[in-house]
């Protein structure tokens, strides 16, 4: 992972400074609130419905357990003992008192982590896949790319103030896990049939009361011009971006008034000016960074030892955690181990502070020290030996992020929802609870097999509903919560959008709706191995409609 | 400056209380004829547009004390109850719903599976 240097530190500790100050000046009246919300949003900090809410970047999801002790040590210290992890791999904090968050921030920094940027219309965190330089089918580490373009955008006095947030994911797999294609820009590395890897640039995509998906601006672009072009990308935001409505200003609105090839000429115009000049990336500066990225020194490991193969078959509840939530590593004797967060009844993405030290023990004893955090709302220990897999198996279990639904029907994105959040018309954390009691069976959950559910409680559409397979949009009618329920959405790289079902049903109803689209499921698909999301595909969402509906 | 809302007539349609976050900390006030209260019950109640505007008025001018105040609806109930008028004002005042991840840690510790 990304160590940091002493300018790094340096440019932390006086930020809190900062703040510290801001928070002062608000607190004698020195700041109206009006100066200072901008201020306080381009730290992280929101105001919620109970509480003001800390939201600390975790710069493209990676953690080292020193870190992780320290979210714990805020959770408990200036919190209620516990986070919430994002669909933007950050963690939130809902129940911070402004008068102590300079002391929280504090904290933070002395570890290297912040709230910058999490808030505001400016560049938010760099979001990648959480299998990031461990994964067997990526082409090479994203996240150096995403630190690049990080420090960048950090405080960049030309990108602080633009027309809305902006949003940038970079991946480097085929399989896209990190759903670049929701981003308002995206970074998709390619290796060109003579062998150099570049990046296929698209824009525009985006969710909300819009949803876009991304379109391709540029079909290959050099390493070495990243930085200036994503600079000429966001000159182009900044400069077309609508300033006068706020539910137009995002870069998606833009992309698909001019059209992606419109964009990407204006995009282009821009570029030529500025692609041979400072942003231009030599070996030097890359090579800089790169250095700054520790790797662990993996032993020399096979695969599947006997003595693995054989653990697994004599206990059966170790060999389904394996099938679940065990990866297969690029490097041998290694695995990728996903951590649930979704136990039944839980608010998915919440971890406590005694699990979050207990996983930054485990990550030091078993993983080399690092963890992630995937936009699903899971936690990852990136660097497991299969040698390690039942003692970490077993310490897992014993805090609760082992069970075995990971990518099932209970394994739910969800936002925080009405019960936490000031846009919000309805909840949807109960939903997600109701969801995983109604598919408590772990048989019938992998009889379902893939079934990725998303919930929001509003339009902004922070759970992602819009690409769920099953996606779950609370709406307010008449005071009364109710749900539009859509299926068929994709985050991966064939995104799509999911369709709408019918008419929006009452909150006591969507878990029954739930189950019966499950249900629906069973009877329409052809083989035991079609996915749900290939049975949508085939048949139309008109069966389901008519299930779901017909007694309703 | 001083906000739209003081601008804005307010209507209502019942009974409303006006309320805001406390600046320190963030939690839910409500507000009194001067300053504010935790308390519902203790909240100064508006039952039409003239007295409504007045409360949101001193709220508004209170920057130091509260931010982000605006007009809820209560209910007020036999025996001089007040009870929050719709879901979000339930849940700005009793907490979420759901039980908080702690809770249940603290359950588990007591009784271990």
């Amino acid at each position: 992972m990304y160590v940091y240097d002493a300018f790094d530190r340096t440019l932390v500790t006086e930020r809190v400074a900062e703040f510290r100050d801001q928070v002062a000046r608000r607190l004698s009246g020195e700041l109206t609130e009006e100066e200072f919300k901008p201020l306080r949003l381009m730290n992280g900090v929101y105001l919620q419905l109970h509480a003001y809410m800390l939201r600390t970047a975790i710069p493209y999801g990676t953690l080292s357990s020193e870190q992780m002790r320290m979210l714990a040590h805020v959770a408990r210290k200036y919190d209620r003992g516990y986070g919430h992890f994002t669909t933007r791999q950050n963690i939130q904090y809902h129940w911070i008192k402004l008068a102590e968050l300079p002391d929280a921030m504090a904290d933070l920094a002395s570890v290297g982590m912040h709230g910058m940027q999490t808030s505001g219309n400016c560049v938010r965190n760099i979001t990648t896949d959480q299998w990031a330089g461990v994964a067997p089918d990526e082409i090479e580490d994203p996240r150096l790319w995403a630190e690049l373009i990080r420090q960048h955008v950090t405080l960049h006095p030309e990108f602080s103030f633009m027309p809305r947030k902006f949003k940038i994911a970079v991946g480097t797999s085929a399989h896209d896990r990190a759903a670049l294609r929701i981003h308002d820009l995206a970074l998709q590395m390619h290796r060109n049939e003579a062998g150099e890897t570049g990046f296929e640039v698209m824009a525009g995509g985006g969710l909300g009361r819009t949803p876009f998906l991304a379109q391709t601006i540029k079909p290959f672009l050099g390493k070495r011009d990243v930085l200036s072009y994503v600079e000429a990308v966001l000159r182009t935001y900044n400069q077309f971006g609508r300033r006068d409505n706020i539910y137009k200003a995002r870069v998606k609105i833009l992309v698909h008034d001019l059209g992606p090839e419109a964009f990407a000429k204006e995009v282009d115009a821009e570029w030529q000016n500025i692609k041979e000049g400072s942003l231009a990336l030599d070996d030097a500066i890359v090579g800089e960074i790169s250095s700054r990225f520790s790797y662990p020194r993996y032993e020399t490991l096979t695969d599947n030892s006997r003595e693995f193969v054989a653990a697994r078959k004599v206990d059966r509840r170790f060999d389904t955690w394996i099938g679940n939530s065990v990866a297969n590593h690029k490097t041998p004797g290694y695995a990728i181990v996903t951590l649930s967060l979704k136990p039944e009844g839980g608010t998915p993405g919440d971890a406590t502070a005694e699990q979050m030290d207990a996983i930054a023990d485990l990550a030091d004893r078993y993983s080399f020290g690092e963890i992630r955090v995937g936009h699903e709302q899971n936690l990852v220990l990136p660097h497991v030996a299969q040698r390690d897999l039942q003692a970490v198996w077993r310490a897992l279990d014993g805090i609760g992020v082992a069970v075995p639904n990971v990518n099932l029907v209970s394994d739910i994105i969800s936002c925080p929802g009405l019960d936490y959040c000031s846009l919000a018309n309805a909840r949807s954390i109960p939903i997600a609870q109701e969801i995983t009691r109604r598919f408590h069976n772990l048989d019938l959950q992998r009889d379902l097999g893939r079934l990725h559910i998303n919930i929001s409680g509003c339009i902004n559409a922070c759970g992602h509903h819009h690409v769920g397979h099953i996606g779950i949009l609370g709406v307010e009618k008449n005071g009364e919560e109710f749900y539009q329920i859509t299926l068929g959405g994709k985050a991966d790289e064939n995104a799509q959008l999911g369709s709408l079902i019918g008419p929006a049903v009452p909150y006591g109803q969507v878990a029954d709706v739930v189950e019966d689209i499950a249900a629906a499921y069973l009877e329409l698909r052809q083989r035991p191995d079609e996915l749900f999301i290939d049975t949508v595909k085939r048949t139309g969402v008109e069966p389901f409609r008519e299930r779901v509906y017909a007694a309703r | 400056m001083t906000s739209p809302l003081e601008q804005k007539k307010i209507k209502v349609t019942g009974p409303v209380v006006v309320t805001a976050n406390r600046v320190g900390d963030g939690a839910v006030i409500y507000r009194l004829t001067e300053g504010w209260t935790t308390e519902l019950g203790g909240a100064v109640i508006a039952i039409d547009g003239a007295s409504a505007q007045r409360l949101m008025a001193g709220a508004v001018a209170d920057d130091l004390g509260a931010v982000g105040a605006y007009v809820a609806p209560v209910k007020l109930l036999p025996g001089g109850h007040v009870r929050p008028g719709n879901l979000r004002e339930l849940i700005r005042l009793g907490g979420p719903t759901i039980e908080l991840p702690t809770a249940a840690a603290k359950v588990l510790e007591k009784n271990p599976a």
